[in-house]
């Protein structure tokens, strides 16, 4: 099923295009990576895909399974020292559904522990946020975006700034979100291995065009032969 | 010299409605500017107050001169829109950053403000403009309708705060993720932005325009010293505000002293006090932490 249809977009600031010419789907299951050098327009994609901006032309078509995207944005300064416990942050990823309910439900709150512990943080539900390391505070935001949405997460950038072994871990949760869970995602990243080895899909922003297609599709292409330096053969 | 009365004498000032009615007032401006401070002071606003009090200020000049009985008819709404386009629509403009228009409009607000006095044809000019600026003894003279209309628009506050207070959080914490899952923002950062300026406009009874900032950002940076949870920094502030605005007022009874600068004062200290509470804590969590490595 599709949950995401874009055709012709042209994305930019007060009528300046940034990226134009973006088509793309995306269906139910897949897992799908953003690629694109710095200022190609991913952030203004991204920005466009949850709808915080509205494409300068084109169609951007959401299925009635995309309405709630959960979304991993990237670290802002504000939330390094933030006094929050991993729990409040967690049960923030309900408040989009609550409407003008006040407070937490019971079930929330069961179900925000039952995703921590599907995450591995339940065991830090009453630290603060800003004492965590860097991937644990990453599982932290992931696990509020997995509360907002059941089925479509959108990932910034998720292992800017985490070390080797994390970034691992990390790709393997996500992985396992999206085989086990059933978790359509979408991903902006740089970095082209974990890209290769995880997508189905890639789409890559260029200036004034883009590529989409599989995977496969992607490395026999032109953009994705120079992109990725030939790192299939 | 300080006038320091007797004991007795002191004492005998709670028989006076006045007293009771200036630490009514007095808990509730400190309990709404600390509840609200926590949000401004963790998304860097701490100078929004700032900014607002001076427009406060002129307005109430522009109040003054044209005679108006009851001044909150023009210094409510006046703070109410230039709070929305501070907090709300001027942070989405590129032409002007928030800092340089935010120190723009404060010194113009306060360079008007005093300008406009002059035309007010006052015999006290300066006791007008400084009980203004730091806050008068206003507070010890406030009439039953000034109470009722206080507690009124602390109620206000505080019920809207804890309506909205996990919506608060959110924002606070992640504006962009809020809105892009479906939070409405705009309404909520509108209403922050309508409720901080009530909060300024009360606060300027107590003590004055310039000094409203302090009552903002005291309380949450002592309670962000020791506290680590989000629920634990409000609690700890409001209880810290509330208790310096309560000492404060009456140490400056005692000492006859300005009320507004010795609130003000007392929050420094204890600023001071759980910034070395801090550090000690921090210091006692490192040796331990210490002591089961090498455990």
């Amino acid at each position: 099923m599709e949950l995401i249809t874009c055709r012709d977009l042209s994305l930019g600031y007060e009528g300046h295009p940034v990226a134009e010419h973006i088509s793309f789907t995306v269906n139910e299951g897949d897992y799908l990576c953003i690629v694109g050098e710095n200022g190609s327009g991913k952030s203004t994609l991204v920005k466009t895909l949850l709808g915080l901006q509205s494409p300068l032309s084109g169609e951007l078509v959401k299925g009635k399974n995309a309405t709630g995207i959960g979304y991993l944005p990237q670290q802002t300064p504000v939330q390094r020292d933030f006094p929050a416990t991993v729990e409040e942050i967690v049960l923030s990823g309900f408040l989009a559904k609550m409407g003008m309910r006040p407070f937490y439900s019971k079930s929330e709150k069961k179900l925000a522990a039952e995703k921590m512990e599907r995450l591995g943080v339940l065991q830090f539900a009453k630290r603060c946020y800003r004492e965590l390391s860097g991937g644990q505070q990453q599982r932290v935001l992931l696990t509020r975006a997995i509360c907002a949405t059941e089925n479509l997460l959108l990932l910034d950038e998720p292992v800017a700034g985490l070390d080797p072994k994390v970034t691992a871990e990390m790709y393997e949760l996500i992985k396992e979100l999206n085989q086990e869970d059933k978790i359509t995602i979408l991903m902006v990243s740089h970095d082209i291995h974990a890209v290769l080895s995880y997508a189905t899909h890639i789409l890559h922003v260029l200036h004034g065009s883009a590529f989409f297609g599989t995977t496969e599709e992607y490395l026999q292409s032109e953009t994705g032969a120079q992109f990725t330096g030939g790192a299939a053969c | 010299m300080l006038a320091v009365m007797s004991f007795s004498d002191f004492a005998s000032f709670f028989q006076h409605d006045f007293i009771w009615f200036a630490l009514i007032v007095g808990v509730l401006i400190a309990l709404c500017s600390s509840l609200l401070g926590v949000t401004l002071v963790l998304k860097r606003f701490s100078f929004i107050g700032d900014g607002l009090s001076h427009v406060a200020f002129g307005a109430m000049a522009v109040a003054t001169v044209a005679g108006l009985t009851n001044e909150m008819y023009i210094v409510l709404p006046v703070t109410i829109v230039a709070a929305i386009l501070l907090l709300h629509t001027g942070r989405r403009s590129k032409k002007l950053n928030g800092d340089a228009s935010l120190a723009l409009i404060s010194v113009s607000a306060l360079a008007l403000g005093y300008l406009i006095y002059n035309f007010s044809g006052s015999s006290n000019l300066t006791g007008d403009v400084c009980a203004t600026l730091f806050g008068s003894t206003a507070i010890l003279s406030l009439t039953q309708a000034d109470l009722w209309l206080c507690i009124g628009l602390s109620v206000l506050v505080i019920a809207l705060f804890l309506v909205f207070y996990n919506k608060i959080f959110a924002i606070t914490f992640d504006e962009t993720f809020s809105k892009a899952t479906g939070v409405k923002t705009e309404l909520y950062s509108l209403l922050i932005a309508v409720v901080i300026a009530l909060v300024i406009v009360l606060a300027m009874n107590l003590v004055g325009s310039l000094l409203i900032s302090a009552l903002v950002i005291f309380p949450a940076l002592c309670a962000m010293r020791l506290f680590r949870s989000f629920k634990s920094v409000i609690l700890c502030s409001a209880i810290v505000s509330v208790c310096c605005a309560v000492s404060g007022i009456l140490l400056s009874i005692w000492l006859a002293t300005p009320v507004g600068s010795t609130v003000v004062a007392v929050d420094l200290v204890a600023f001071i006090g759980f910034t070395l509470a801090g550090f000690l804590k921090n210091k006692r969590n490192f040796a331990k932490k210490q002591h089961t490595v090498n455990v």
